[in-house]
């Protein structure tokens, strides 16, 4: 290597390393916007004035679900949880259809001087692990998971198991 | 005759003579890269309809998606593509810098356009999944807007590399921005892990606890091979023309002045 590509070289990694860590202090440092919502924990402990507008994330707590239909439009409430800490929330309209127990959602609202969240609108985050309907019942029967409760195991563990059809 | 036009070295040759100017060699890679060309091209064909008939008719539907998840079968495969096609873009762009070697540049040039639509691919074909399964289109959450970002500095690179009447000035420039732009594949990468996002977390893991069933696995898979051999394939064979456009051009001016 010829000094001048030496020097370009090292050039090269001395701004790589400089825009590297300006990138990951700046990142840092906006992490709290960065993020697309607030859990319930976060949102207790930051305590946002009514009114105000933020994404709730978290999980539908089990067993919180209920729908009121009036004049033909449903409104339901439920809790959204993190585990430690759980929202009361309100929705007025038609929620998405991956809406269950136990499901991650995303509301989109304020909280109510009543301490309730009241959602505007509610978006379903679905999970990440894929399987057969089949499978996931041959689980849940089992007792090895509940999508109720957080994530499956590994897949080594479940990749065994026999699909009785195709398609849905 | 036209063993004449592609034999001739279009770069000067390296001093040292080193592996690098041996193999990257815009004449020996023309030389290289042509026979190989219709096998990638069929590969390429083969493998991705494999995976995609595979993973649209024969495997299973998800248990909490139904037959929606299937868009995993393009989206994922040009997701992984469009962030594999920047990396490339940017090794290109360090050769280009430090080595200053002219088929790292011509690379860049044609990897720019192939990777935008790749990513453009991506982003449609989420948004496509986004309105039934989340229930909106877009959302300005890390993962999205990383990958948007990416299309953008994909977009910036295309125009910068092309924006200057000296060629040499465009590929200068167009390097440090694909470098400078390369900070955005480790967000794109960790974002679902370091914010919470709307975006799902990761479902494939290389150091296991993958959460996919074994016959929804393969043709993702098999798409996937497919697609990044689509990517050589459409990238190898423009970098060959724009070699061979860079020779028919040089030796259209040696014959005009030898005539003048």
């Amino acid at each position: 290597m010829t000094p001048r590509k030496k020097r370009r070289l090292y050039l090269l990694l001395a701004c790589g390393i400089a825009v590297g860590s300006a990138t990951a202090l700046s990142l840092a440092a906006f992490s709290s916007t960065l993020t697309f919502f607030l859990g319930p924990r976060e949102v207790l402990a930051k305590d946002p004035a009514p009114g105000m507008d933020f994404r709730l994330g978290g999980i539908v707590q089990v067993g919180t679900v209920n729908t009121v239909v009036s004049n033909g439009t449903p409104t339901t409430n439920f809790r959204v949880t993190d585990g430690q800490a759980s929202i009361p929330v309100t929705f007025t309209g038609v929620l998405p259809d991956l809406f269950r127990e136990g499901q991650g959602i995303v509301a989109i609202g304020s909280m109510t001087s009543g301490g309730d969240f009241s959602a505007s609108e509610v978006l379903a985050k679905h999970g990440s692990s894929y399987m057969p309907k089949d499978v996931e019942e041959n689980l849940k029967n089992s007792g090895k998971w509940n999508p109720k409760f957080g994530p499956p195991p590994d897949a080594s563990t479940w990749n065994d198991m026999a699909v009785k059809s195709n398609g849905s | 005759m036209t063993e004449n036009i592609l034999a001739p070295e279009i770069a000067p040759r390296g001093a040292t003579g080193s592996w690098l100017h041996r193999y990257a060699n815009p004449g020996r890679f023309l030389r290289l890269a042509q026979p190989a060309l219709p096998w990638l091209a069929a590969f390429s064909i083969i493998l991705t309809v494999t995976g995609i008939v595979w993973g649209y008719f024969f495997a299973p539907a998800d248990w909490e998606q139904g037959n929606a998840a299937r868009i995993m079968y393009v989206h994922v495969p040009a997701a992984w593509v469009s962030m594999a096609g920047y990396a490339a873009l940017a090794v290109c762009s360090f050769f280009s810098i430090v080595w200053r070697h002219p088929l790292a540049d011509l690379a860049a040039e044609e990897i720019g356009p192939v990777g935008a639509g790749f990513t453009f691919v991506c982003l449609i074909s989420g948004a496509l999944w986004g309105k039934p399964m989340w229930g909106a289109y877009w959302v300005w959450d890390a993962r999205l807007t990383s990958v948007l970002v990416l299309f953008f500095l994909y977009l910036g690179h295309i125009a910068l590399i092309r924006a200057f009447d000296n060629r040499e000035h465009g590929y200068r420039a167009a390097a440090i921005l694909a470098l400078v732009g390369a900070v955005n594949l480790p967000i794109i990468v960790f974002s679902v892990q370091w914010w919470n996002t709307l975006h799902q977390g990761n479902t494939i893991s290389l150091t296991g606890g993958s959460k996919i069933y074994i016959t929804m696995l393969y043709p993702l898979l098999i798409a996937s091979v497919g697609f990044y051999m689509c990517f050589l394939t459409l990238v190898t064979t423009r970098l060959c023309s724009a070699i061979m456009e860079r020779k028919t051009r040089a030796l259209l001016l040696a014959a005009a002045e030898r005539a003048a």
